[in-house]
Formats: structure tokens, sequence, C-alpha cells
């Protein structure tokens, strides 16, 4: 037992700052994202994105929420980042927010050359957009899969990236021959190939470099690399925390007022029970995201048992509820006009984004020491 | 951070030298128990959040801690609190909160050193989830009450001195306005204790028959007719009492890990899934509680309670049941020792015992302490806003309802 981590103290109530990033970017998104421009990405209209998008990192400032005030961001801490994403999923709005502002920031965060830390500084000022080139079903502790590179140009495949539509700028794993590195290509020159997705609001592309010029911008790239997938996983269940709160709030205030049978449809006894365990369940999530943002934002010891937790019982919770919206909302719910399938489509693809919750229970198993079955 | 020591920084520097004192002036490997546990409540540092008289100094109650941690490394003695858990947890709060200044003086002392054990006689074979339907009554009779009836799932009646007791004293008026709470000597004559044997083989709770049981006005706790506002009071504690887990790994699901990883033999790839889903569970549910426990230090009552005494039961079911199918043929056998042999604990630990005991013994969680339907109806319905249920027995006269 003595390996193990043991939990942390720490503060999970949200700070002012948490409550003030939350309130701006609800009100925002009350404003500029509406359902049916979402829905609309779905029949190829990305209008909605990105002027959101520039409101949301320029106006705002969250494109540098992550990054130090040095490089000209706002020096905030991953539970910032973990507020944010839980509206943004409460919103379902389709701005690459973590796959750039969390997920390729972070990457970025410890650049040893010059170039990293000049593009810190562009990101941080929403003036350029990031991916992390990584199939996004990589889960924190897969084995990562390099991509050749050969006198400064890159050549190969990386399947189902997210955030790639929307980045101008890649940050590809490129082969050292002593190990990973991260490399920089400008979009233009890969060819980015949008695919037909589940949850067209996060919309996933195919990379494919054919001797693409890349420039180093982090020799020590694993351990990067790494940290940008954790804190991802652990930003995401924040997200996936506010897709089942919408679901939740949004059938609960349906139910208050659809009638049948000449009663209102929330007051029959098992549908009540329902809701009263989809509740529980909604509160144990956001405590869940909360407190696996807290750790990684303290690098506490205990951040990789708390993120695969957090990921393992969001990533359910936030699929459950998704479905749950839509069995109690009835027929509306099975609609393309109701925005239900909007959370169900995002919550489904989170299930599988960052390691499925399978992936995070099975390395829980070794953080926790509790063994699969012997061979 | 700490809050505590933060926040409170003053009042705990002057707590700790406050203990340090009584502990030079009080030896606890020289004095009687008693005595040490009566000076230590005369002192106030019994239960800080108390008032000051009544065993208290007035502080917030976050700073016990500070009192137990001196108490427990000077070896003084406890008041045995895991066998006056109705005493501590309910009786006290109430009698604090309802009684009178001679009822606080009278009662409380002996109830923190253990010298008065309590037990809870409330619910009645017709009066489970419905409370408020109670039929034992309660008729003036000069300066005092009689009192006749039947209660039941009443654990530690056999060692109880004292009983909170609810019961009707106008069958006229609807349910919930005829009821008055009483403070109940158990050794009167008519109290007739008699075990009631559970699906454990044992028998923790009892059946307490009360015929012509007199108890004075002077034990009456609030207003004739108030009782079903007190009595709340009291599940209220009962709902924050349970439901508490601080550390990692409690509970069954602790029992269930250390068992997973004694015997590596027993393991499947399905229980193993089935394991690191349920601590998962148990993880996020002690993440849930701290974070109820932070809202709740600083003020802010979180609705979260009730929902997670419906997650503690469910854990608490699926580990032990887990727990017999992982250790197979193991599991088909029922306590070496003890077995079905009908004893009367003064004390439950639901993840004690062997694994058969706490499997049947979990069955209790969602029914004692309000059952999960109930609590369910009560997160719908004051949480989430929903309508309540349909009562056709709220505004009759108690003795025109249908029973």
């Amino acid at each position: 037992m003595s390996q193990l981590t043991q939990p942390s103290n720490l503060d999970l109530l949200p700070t002012e700052f948490e409550e003030d990033a939350r309130t701006t970017v609800r009100a925002l998104l009350a404003e500029r994202c509406e359902p049916s421009a979402v829905t609309a990405m779905y029949d190829g209209d990305r209008a909605i994105v990105a002027p959101l998008w520039r409101t949301l990192a320029q106006e705002l400032g969250l494109a540098g929420l992550l990054v130090p005030e040095a490089h000209g961001g706002a020096g905030a801490t991953v539970r910032e980042a973990a507020a944010v994403a839980e509206e943004l999923g409460r919103g379902a709005a389709p701005v690459p927010f973590l796959t750039s502002a969390v997920v390729a920031t972070t990457a970025l965060l410890g650049a040893d050359t010059e170039a990293g830390a000049e593009l810190l500084g562009a990101l941080a000022a929403g003036e350029r957009t990031a991916a992390l080139v990584v199939p996004f079903s990589t889960a924190p502790d897969d084995a990562l899969a390099p991509l050749d590179l050969t006198d400064g140009a890159v050549s190969g495949t990386v399947t189902s990236v997210a955030g790639a539509v929307e980045a101008d700028v890649l940050l590809v794993l490129v082969d050292t021959g002593s190990g990973i590195a991260l490399a920089m290509v400008e979009a233009g020159a890969a060819s980015v190939q949008p695919v037909v997705s589940l949850d067209m609001s996060r919309q996933i592309a195919d990379v494919v470099l054919d001797g693409a010029a890349a420039t180093i911008v982090h020799a020590g790239g694993e351990p990067a690399v790494r940290r940008a997938l954790l804190t991802g996983a652990a930003v995401l269940a924040s997200e996936q925390a506010g897709v089942a709160r919408w679901c939740l709030e949004e059938t609960l205030a349906y139910l208050k007022v659809r009638t049948q049978f000449g009663r209102v449809v929330g007051g029959f006894q098992a549908i009540k029970h329902r809701l009263a365990d989809l509740y529980a369940e909604v509160e144990s999530a956001g405590a869940a995201a909360v407190y696996a943002a807290a750790t990684v934002a303290a690098d506490d010891p205990d951040q990789h048992v708390a993120t695969a937790v957090a990921q393992s019982f969001c990533s359910d919770i936030a699929v459950h509820a998704a479905e749950e919206a839509v069995q109690l909302h009835g027929g509306i719910g099975m609609t393309w006009e109701h925005p239900a399938h909007l959370y169900l489509k995002r919550a489904k693809a989170d299930q599988i984004a960052l390691g499925t919750p399978g992936a995070h229970r099975a390395r829980l198993a070794e953080l926790v020491d509790l063994p699969a079955e012997s061979a | 951070m700490d809050l505590d020591h933060d926040v409170h920084a003053g009042p705990s520097a002057d707590l700790e030298k406050r203990v340090a004192a009584f502990l030079d002036e009080h030896d606890p490997a020289t004095m009687d128990r008693l005595d040490f546990l009566r000076a230590q409540f005369d002192a106030g540092l019994a239960w800080v959040w108390f008032p000051e008289g009544l065993g208290g100094l007035g502080l917030p109650q976050q700073l016990q801690g500070i009192v137990d941690e001196a108490m427990s490394r000077a070896g003084a003695p406890t008041n045995r609190p895991e066998t006056n858990g109705i005493g501590l947890g309910m009786a006290a709060p109430t009698i604090l909160a309802f009684g009178t200044d001679e009822q606080k003086q009278r009662f409380l002392r002996p109830l923190w050193t253990g010298e008065e054990i309590w037990c809870q006689l409330f619910s009645e074979p017709g009066a489970g989830s419905d409370l408020a339907n109670v039929a034992t009554r309660a008729v003036r009779d000069g300066d005092g009450w009689v009192v006749n009836g039947q209660k039941v799932w009443t654990s530690g009646a056999h060692n109880a001195r004292l009983a909170i007791l609810v019961a009707r004293t106008d069958p006229d008026v609807p349910k919930h306005a005829g009821l008055t709470y009483f403070l109940c000597d158990m050794t009167d004559p008519g109290v007739e204790i008699r075990p009631l044997r559970q699906i454990t083989g044992e028998a923790e709770f009892n059946e307490v028959f009360l015929t012509d049981v007199r108890i004075p006005d002077t034990q009456r706790l609030g207003a004739e007719g108030q009782g079903w506002k007190v009595a709340n009071q009291t599940l209220n504690n009962e709902r924050v009492s349970i439901g508490r887990a601080a550390v990692r790994e409690t509970g069954v699901v602790g029992v269930l890990a250390r068992t997973w990883r004694e015997r590596p033999e027993l393991r499947t790839s399905d229980l193993h899934d089935r394991v690191l889903r349920l601590w998962v569970d148990n993880e996020v549910f002690r993440v849930t509680g701290q974070r109820l426990r932070q809202k709740l230090a600083q003020g802010q009552p979180g609705p979260e309670g009730s929902a997670m005494k419906l997650t503690f039961a469910r854990i608490a079911q699926e580990a032990t049941g887990l727990e017999l199918e992982l250790l197979g043929e193991d599991g088909l056998r029922y306590e070496d020792g003890q077995g079905w042999t009908m004893v009367r604990p003064d004390r439950v630990d639901f993840a004690g015992r062997d694994a058969g005991y706490r499997y049947l013994r979990a069955k209790g969680n969602s029914i004692e302490g309000g059952t999960s339907e109930i609590m369910r109806n009560v997160v719908a319905e004051r949480v989430l806003g929903l309508p309540g249920e349909h009562r056709v027995d709220k505004d009759r006269p108690w003795k025109e309802t249908a029973r």
C-alpha cells in the first residue's frame, strides 16, 4: 500500500475568478451560441465557429488562460480552465478551447525553443489556433506514434484528430532518433481532411503530411505530450459534467411544464425517481471533475488517480444524462429540431475522447494496485 | 490550504492552550474514567460547539478535532461514542434545540459521558416511511402523561436508560399536528423490550411495547402538538450523520479491495471491471462528501446530503454482493464463529464480520434513516422542485384516516 498515492484535502469550492469566468462564458453563449446554429454544422454550415471562437479567445482572453503572464497569458490554472470547459459543455459550444487552449497550449508550456515560446505568445493572444496531432481517442498513457522526420520535413498520416479543422498550426510528434519531439507545421503545409463525425460540433479530421516543413518547438516532447493529454483529460471531465448538467436542467424544466393525463409529467413518481438519481450522478460528476482539475492544477501526486477516476465516472454520467434527456423528452427528444441530440452526440464522442472509461479504469488498476487476473 | 486553521487561527490557538491546561490538571493515567469525562464536560471540552455550561464553549464544530487529537495523544478515556450513537447524534442536538434549561442541565451531561445510553422510539408497525402516522397514544394524567403503544426498529433499547419518543396526543387533528415529543425513562415497569431478530441472525433492533408508561410533563420536549417539528430536527441529524467518508477506501469497498489484493487466485476479468467501477464510485462518493463538508463549513448548506445517502446505499449493496461472488466457494459459508446464532450486539459495523454478514446487513442501508424511495422523493421535491405526491390524509383528522 505504501506506493499508492493518498487523496489530498484540496479546496474544492469555486474561487471568485472561476465564478466570474463561468458567468461571463455562460452569458456569451446564451447570446451567441444558438443551438440551431450548432445543429447547422451537421448540414455543413460552420458559420458560428470562427466569430464565436474569436470572441472567446481574444476578447475574453480565454485562449491564454493557461499561459503564464510572462508569455502574454492570464497565468490562470487548470481549475479556471475546467470552469470554462464546464460552461462550454453546458452550451455544446463548437469552439477549439479544449484542443487549442488546453491540450496544445499545455504541450507547449515548457517549450525549450524560441519558436515554441513565440508560438505560445501567439496562442495566448488568440492570434493563432493550434492542435496536437494525435487521434482524439488517445489516453494520457497510451503508446505514442511519432512521425518520420527527415531533413526538416515530416511525413505520415494521423487519423481522427480533434481541433485540426480549426487550427492554423499543427503540433506533430516526430521521431528524432533519440526520442519524441514536438514539431510545428503550418496547417497550410498539411492536408487536413475533415471527417463526417459523430459529433460535428467537434469535428475530427485526418491529417496527412507529405514532406511538410516542420520546426522543432520542444525537443523533450514526450513528457510535454503526456502532461497535455492528462490535463486535457482532467478538463474534459468538467466539460462532461457541464454536458450532464445541461441535460438534467433542460429535462427538469421541460418536465415541469409538459402535461399528460391532466398532470405535470414531472409529478409521476417513475419520472421523479429517475431525476433524483440523475441529480445524484450529476452532482457527483461535478465533484469528481473539480477534484481532478484541482490536483492537476496543484501538480498534486494524486492527479493521475484523480483524472482516471474523473474520466471513468464523468464519461459515463454525461452519456447517461444525455440518454435520459432524450428518453424523458419523449418524441421531441428524438427530433432534429430539439438540441438534445447535440448533447447526446457530444457526450458519446467525449466518452471515447482522451481514453475510454475502460482505458482509464485499466490505468487505475495499476495506480491503486487492483491488478487484473494473473495470466 | 487548511480552512479550519486559517479562518480560526485565534480560537484554535486558545483552544489548544485550554486543552493543555485541562490535561495538566487532570491526569488521565491516574484519574477515574468517569470523573475524567465529567470534568471534561464541565470544562466545555465535550462538544466545543455546544454552549458554555452545557459541555461546550460556543466554538465552531470543526474545532472539536483539536480537542479529540490532544485527548487521544494524552491517552485520555473516550465516552465510547459507538455505544451511544442515538444519544450523541440525535437526542443531544434535539434537546439542545428544544429543551428547557432544566432538561439541558439534567440530560446532556450523563448523555455525553455515556452514563446514560439513549434509544429512539419513533417507528411503529404502521408508521415507517409515514412516520407522522404514529399511533402510540399519550394521554394527559395530572402532571404527567400515560403512554400506550408499540414501537419497532429500536436499536440498543436493551442497553438504553432513556429514549426519545414521538406519541400521538391529539387524534382529532390532522396527523402532523397531533404529535408530541417526550423523553421516556426505559426503566419504567410498563416498558417491555423484545429483541427483533433480523436477516443476519442477530438482533440489533428491538420491538418495544409501552403499557401505561408514565412520563412526567417535565420530560415533554417542545410544546404539545409540536412533535413533528421536533422529530424532524432529530431526523435531519440522522441523515447528516449517515454518509461520512474522509479517507480513501473506506467501508465495504475497502474490504473488497483488500480481498482483491490478497486473493489473486479469485480474480476474473468480469469481476475486475466491476471492482474497479465500484472503487471509482466509492472514490467519487468520497470527493463529493469532501466538497459537501467544505460547503457546510462555509455555511453553504448543500442539498447533496439526501442524494449522498442514496449513493451510499447503492455502493454498499453492490460491493457486498460482489464480494460474495469474488469469494466463490468461501462465499457459501456464513461465519465460522458466530454463524446464525441470535445475539444482541451493542454496536454495528457495516464493514465488520464476514462477507455474508456484510451482504445481508447492507440490505438495511436503503431502508434505515429513510428508504431510498423516500429519499428520491425528498430529492425530487425539495431539491429539484418537482410536484409532491398525492396525500389523501394530510388535512383530515388522524382518527378518520385509513390504517
